[in-house]
C-alpha cells in the first residue's frame, strides 16, 4: 500500500495555508520556499498543487547511497544523515515535488504527514491510499535483479 | 570470499593526524606515506605550489619530480605512486567530480604515467584533509597501508595468510575487514591489483567503490601505464582509505548555492537530452561500437582495418540488454551521467574462477574494442571473460588488447606457433586463447610473463629470438614510448596521429580525439589548424586531471541548442559551467586564458620531466607505421579506392598502371612527410624547439620557468643532456 497525500485541485482556494503550515513545520518559518506542498495560480481562479505522490519512486532508484527510502507505510523519505546532497533526486522528479534550498545540504519533499490537510479550509488535501504499482516497485526489483546471488 | 577479522592483521606501525577540514576545494597539505620504513607524515602544499601546478595531475607530478632523481628507474624505491584529488574533487552536485589523478614513473615508459580514475577512494582521502598521497620505499613483506579519514589514522598491517589476491576477492575482504559494520561497507575504499599485475608491466590499480545495491564491490581502474606493477614492486597489497560522513559541500566551497545549481542543472540536461544523444546512462561509453565500425575506426585484427560486417554484433544494443538496468550507476556521488555499467551474475567459463557468477565492471568501449573486433572477437561471452579476468589480475584492457592482437598478427604472419607460444593457439577470435594468455600472465608462466611484457619488448623479442622482420616489426607493435595505444584507428586522421604520438605519456586517447573534427568533417585542414587543435584540446583536457574531474559530461552530454553556438565541439556552455565551478568552489575567477594557462604549466612541467629522464626527443614522438597508414598490400587493397583517391588528389600522382607495392611506397612516404610536417607545426605552436623541448622562453611566459626545471631544459639545449 501507498499513504499519499492526494490533491483536489478544483476545491482549492489558494489561501495557503498549507504552505504556510507544512514550512512552519518543518522548517520553522513560514517561507513558500521551504515547503513540501506547493500552490502555483492556474489562470481564471484556479490553482495547481504539487506534492510527491510516493508512487514514482524514480528518486529511490536514483539516490546514489540510498539515502530515499519507502517507510512501511509505503512514503518516500529521505534519511538526511545519509544524503550527500547530490540534487540527483531533484534532477529526476518529474512533478518538481523534490525540492531543495539554495545553500542547503539536504533535498525536501512531502512524507504525507497531513498536516496541511488539518489547515485547508476548502477540503482540497486528502491524506489518502492506493495500491503498489509496477512503477513503485521498480527501484526495488532493479536492485534485487542485480544483487548477488549468494545474498539471494 | 574469505572472511577475515581485523585481529588477523598485524598492526605494524601507525601515525596519528589531525583531521583537517578542506577550505574553498583544497587541503593545503599531502600525506606521505613510505612503505619500506613504515613511516607516515605530513606535507605542507605552499601557496606557489598550488598557483603553478593547481591539483590533482599537478601535485602528483610535482611531489613525483622532488621525490626521484633523473638516474630513478621505475622499480627504484624512490619511484613513487602519487594519487592526487584536485580542488572540484568530491563535491557531490557536479556530475564527474570524483575523479583521482595516479601518477608514477613507468615500467612500460620510462618516464612518468598520469592516469586517471573514478572509485571513492580519491575523494575519501581527501576528506581526511589531504590533497594527495604519496607511496614511496618498498616493503619487505606484504603490507596493507590503512587510512582512516576520520580518525586522522594512518596504520601498516602485516598480510595475514589466505588472504585473496585477484582484485574481486581481495578488495572486497578488505573492505569488509576495514568496516566498522556492515552499514559501514560503502564508507571503505581500497586501492589494490591482482596476481597478474606481480608479473606484468602491464597493469592497473584498481580503485573500489562499494555498491549498496548490488552489495558488492566494483572496481574502475588506474589503467595506463603499468602503475599496478609499481604497486606491487614495493610489496603493497592493498591500499585502504575510511570516510563516513560524505556531505554535500565537504569542499567548503566559496559559493555552495551555486555548486548546486550547476549540478543541478547538468543533471537536468543528462536525465532530458542522454537517451537521445549518447545513452550514457543505458551503455556507457560502448555506445561507441557502431559508431566507430561505422566510419571505419573499430580497431580490427591489430588496427590493420577500422571495420568489419560483424561489427553489430558486439554493438551497444548488444551491451545494453546484458548490463544491469535502472542502477545509479556513477563512479562517484553525483555522477548522474553513471556510465560506470556492470554485467551481473556473468558465469565464467574458463580459469580458476570457472563455474561461478561474478559481477564484471563494464566493459567499456577501450575494452569492448580491445578484447572484441581487435582480436576479431564477436562473442560477448569472450569479450566478458577477458574483462573480468584483466580487472581481477590488474591488467590493462587496453595495452592487453593491443599486445594480444599484435601476437594474433604474429601468429598469422607465421612468426608464433605452438612451440613459442607454450601451446597456446593464438588464431583470430580465439578469445579462449587469449584468456589463457592472461591465466598464464596471473600464474606467472613464461608466455604470460613475456606477453606482459608489452608489444615494444615482444617486437625486439621476435627479431632477435625468431629473426622477425624488423622493419615489419617496428610497423605493426602499436605503441609510443612503449605503452601500447589505445582503441581508436589514426590511420585516416593526421591530427589524431598528433593526437596518439604527441602526447607526454604515450597513445592514450584521453590528450586529444579529433579524429571527427579532421577526417570526418575536415575542419582543421592545413597544419596550422590542426597545431592549433594539438595546442588547446589537450590543455583542455589535461585541466580536468588538475581538477579531479571526468571528461565524460563535458561532451558526451550537450546542450539541445548546443549547435548554435561558434565551435560547437568545445561545448561552450559546458565549458562556461567549468569556470563558474571553478570559481564557486575556490573563489578564484576562471576564464579560458587562464584555464589554458593552468594545464600549460602542468603540461610543460611534465614534458621537462621527461626530458630530464633522459627522453622527451622528437623521435619518440613518431607513431609505428601502421597507426598512420597500411603496412601490407592486402592493407592497401581492402581501402584501394580511398587510398588511390588519396594518391590522385592529395600526392598529386597517378596511381593507374602502378603496382600495389609502389603505391604502398608512395602513400607511406607522403603520410611520413606529412607527420613530419604536422610534428613541426605542433612544437612551433606549443613553444618548444624542433627537437620537443620547452624553450626558456616559454616557460618564462607560462609561469613553469622554476630554476629546476630551467636547469634542464638548459642543459637539453646545450646538448648535454
Ligand atoms: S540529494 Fe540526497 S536524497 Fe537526493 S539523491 Fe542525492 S543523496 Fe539521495
Ligand atoms: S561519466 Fe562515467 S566515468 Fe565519468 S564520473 Fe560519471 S560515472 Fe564516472
Amino acid at each position: 500500500m501507498i499513504k499519499y497525500l492526494k490533491l483536489h485541485e478544483d476545491r482549492c482556494v489558494g489561501c495557503g495555508n498549507c504552505v504556510a503550515t507544512c514550512s512552519r513545520t518543518y522548517f520553522k518559518k513560514e517561507d513558500p520556499a521551504h515547503a513540501r506542498i506547493q500552490v502555483f495560480p492556474a489562470g481564471s481562479g484556479k490553482f495547481h498543487l504539487v506534492a510527491c505522490d510516493q508512487e514514482c519512486r524514480k528518486c529511490v532508484a536514483e539516490c546514489p547511497v540510498q539515502a530515499i527510502t519507502v517507510t512501511a507505510q509505503g512514503v518516500v523519505m529521505i534519511n538526511k544523515n545519509l544524503c550527500v546532497g547530490c540534487l540527483a533526486c531533484v534532477a529526476v522528479c518529474p512533478t518538481g515535488a523534490m525540492r531543495y534550498y539554495p545553500g542547503e545540504p539536504v533535498p525536501f519533499k512531502c512524507i504525507a504527514c497531513g498536516e496541511c490537510v488539518k489547515t485547508c479550509p476548502a477540503n482540497a488535501l486528502e491524506i489518502a491510499e492506493k495500491e503498489d504499482s509496477p512503477m513503485s516497485r521498480l527501484p526495488f526489483e532493479a536492485a534485487a535483479a542485480a544483487a548477488k546471488e549468494t545474498l539471494k | 570470499m574469505k572472511a577475515f577479522n581485523k585481529s588477523d592483521f598485524k598492526l605494524v606501525a601507525e601515525f596519528k593526524f589531525e583531521p583537517k577540514p578542506i577550505h574553498r576545494g583544497y587541503a593545503m597539505r599531502t600525506l606521505y606515506v613510505n612503505v619500506g620504513d613504515k613511516v607516515a607524515k605530513e606535507k605542507p602544499v605552499s601557496e606557489d605550489t598550488k598557483k603553478r601546478f593547481t591539483g590533482g595531475k599537478g601535485f602528483g607530478l610535482r611531489l613525483l619530480w622532488d621525490a626521484t632523481k633523473p638516474s630513478t628507474r621505475w622499480n627504484d624505491p624512490e619511484n613513487e605512486i602519487v594519487i592526487g584529488m584536485g580542488p572540484i574533487a568530491g563535491n557531490t552536485n557536479y556530475p564527474g567530480s570524483g575523479k583521482s589523478l595516479v601518477v608514477s614513473l613507468s615500467p612500460m615508459t620510462d618516464v612518468p604515467i598520469d592516469s586517471n580514475v573514478g572509485g571513492y577512494f580519491g575523494p575519501y582521502l581527501k576528506f581526511g584533509g589531504w590533497d594527495a598521497l604519496e607511496l614511496q620505499g618498498k616493503s619487505e613483506r606484504e603490507t596493507i597501508v590503512f587510512i582512516d579519514s576520520n580518525e586522522g589514522l594512518v596504520q601498516f598491517y602485516e598480510e595475514p595468510a589466505g588472504l585473496d589476491q585477484d582484485t574481486h576477492l581481495l578488495a572486497e575482504e578488505l573492505t569488509h575487514v576495514f568496516a566498522k559494520d556492515a552499514k559501514d561497507l560503502q564508507a571503505v575504499s581500497v586501492v589494490s591489483a591482482g596476481r597478474g599485475a606481480d608479473h606484468a608491466p602491464m597493469s592497473v590499480l584498481n580503485f573500489s567503490l562499494y555498491d549498496k545495491r548490488r552489495q558488492g564491490v566494483r572496481v574502475k581502474q588506474a589503467g595506463r601505464g603499468g602503475i599496478g606493477h609499481v604497486l606491487r614492486d614495493k610489496k603493497i597489497r592493498a591500499v585502504v582509505c575510511r570516510f563516513s560522513g560524505v556531505k554535500q559541500n565537504l569542499n567548503d566551497a566559496a559559493d555552495p548555492a551555486a555548486v548546486q545549481r550547476l549540478g543541478l542543472k547538468l543533471h537536468r540536461e543528462i536525465v532530458v537530452n542522454d537517451d537521445k544523444q549518447c545513452k550514457m546512462r543505458s551503455t556507457g561509453t560502448a555506445h561507441l561500437m557502431e559508431v566507430m565500425n561505422d566510419y571505419d575506426l573499430l580497431p580490427t585484427k591489430n588496427h590493420k582495418y577500422g571495420q568489419d560486417p560483424r561489427g553489430p554484433e558486439v554493438a551497444s544494443w548488444v551491451w545494453e540488454k546484458l548490463f544491469s538496468q535502472n542502477l545509479p550507476d556513477g563512479c562517484w556521488y553525483g555522477c548522474t551521467l553513471a556510465c560506470a555499467h556492470a554485467v551481473d551474475h556473468f558465469l565464467l567459463e574458463t580459469g580458476p574462477y570457472k563455474g561461478t557468477k561474478v559481477c564484471v565492471d563494464g566493459p567499456e568501449y577501450e575494452t569492448a574494442a580491445g578484447v572484441g573486433p581487435n582480436l576479431y572477437v564477436y562473442d560477448p561471452q569472450g569479450i566478458l571473460e577477458l574483462n573480468f579476468y584483466c580487472d581481477t589480475y590488474g591488467i590493462d584492457t587496453i595495452s592487453f588488447g593491443t599486445m594480444c592482437s599484435f601476437l594474433m598478427e604474429c601468429w598469422e604472419l607465421g612468426i608464433l606457433n605452438k612451440e613459442r607460444t607454450d601451446g597456446i593457439e593464438l588464431t583470430w577470435g580465439n578469445w579462449q586463447a587469449a584468456c589463457q594468455v592472461l591465466h598464464d600472465m596471473a600464474d606467472g608462466k613464461p608466455f604470460g610473463v613475456l606477453a606482459g611484457k608489452g608489444v615494444k619488448f615482444l617486437a625486439d623479442y621476435f627479431v632477435k629470438e625468431y629473426g622477425a622482420d624488423p622493419k615489419v616489426m617496428k610497423d605493426i607493435a602499436l605503441h609510443g614510448k612503449g605503452l601500447e595505444q589505445s582503441e581508436y584507428i589514426s590511420k585516416e586522421s593526421l591530427a589524431q596521429q598528433g593526437g596518439y604520438y604527441m602526447t607526454n605519456k604515450g597513445p592514450q586517447h584521453d590528450e586529444a580525439w579529433l579524429i571527427f573534427m579532421d577526417m570526418v568533417n575536415n575542419r582543421i585542414p592545413t597544419f596550422e589548424n590542426k597545431a592549433e587543435a594539438l595546442h588547446y584540446f589537450p590543455m583542455f583536457r589535461t585541466w580536468f586531471g588538475l581538477q579531479g574531474l571526468c571528461k565524460l559530461p563535458w561532451n558526451d552530454i550537450e546542450p539541445a541548442d548546443n549547435s548554435k553556438w561558434a565551435e560547437p565541439n568545445k561545448v561552450p556552455e559546458h565549458v562556461q559551467n567549468y569556470y563558474e565551478l571553478y570559481t564557486a568552489i575556490t573563489g578564484e575567477p576562471l576564464d579560458w586564458d587562464s584555464l589554458i594557462r593552468q594545464s600549460e604549466r602542468v603540461y610543460n612541467f611534465q614534458r621537462v620531466f621527461n626530458i630530464r629522464q633522459g627522453h622527451g626527443h622528437r623521435v619518440e614522438d613518431w607513431p609505428p607505421y601502421r597507426a598512420m597508414g597500411p603496412v601490407f598490400e592486402d592493407e592497401y587493397l581492402a581501402r584501394e579506392e580511398r587510398y588511390d583517391k588519396q594518391m590522385k588528389e592529395k600526392i598529386g600522382v597517378d596511381p593507374a598502371g602502378k603496382s600495389t607495392a609502389e603505391k604502398v611506397k608512395i602513400t607511406r612516404e607522403y603520410r611520413l612527410k606529412q607527420y613530419d610536417s604536422l610534428l613541426d607545426a605542433v612544437f612551433k605552436r606549443r613553444g618548444w624547439t624542433p627537437d620537443g623541448c620547452p624553450t626558456p622562453e616559454h616557460l618564462k611566459a607560462i609561469g613553469m620557468d622554476l630554476p629546476e626545471v630551467l636547469e634542464v631544459v638548459n642543459a637539453r639545449m646545450a646538448g648535454k643532456a
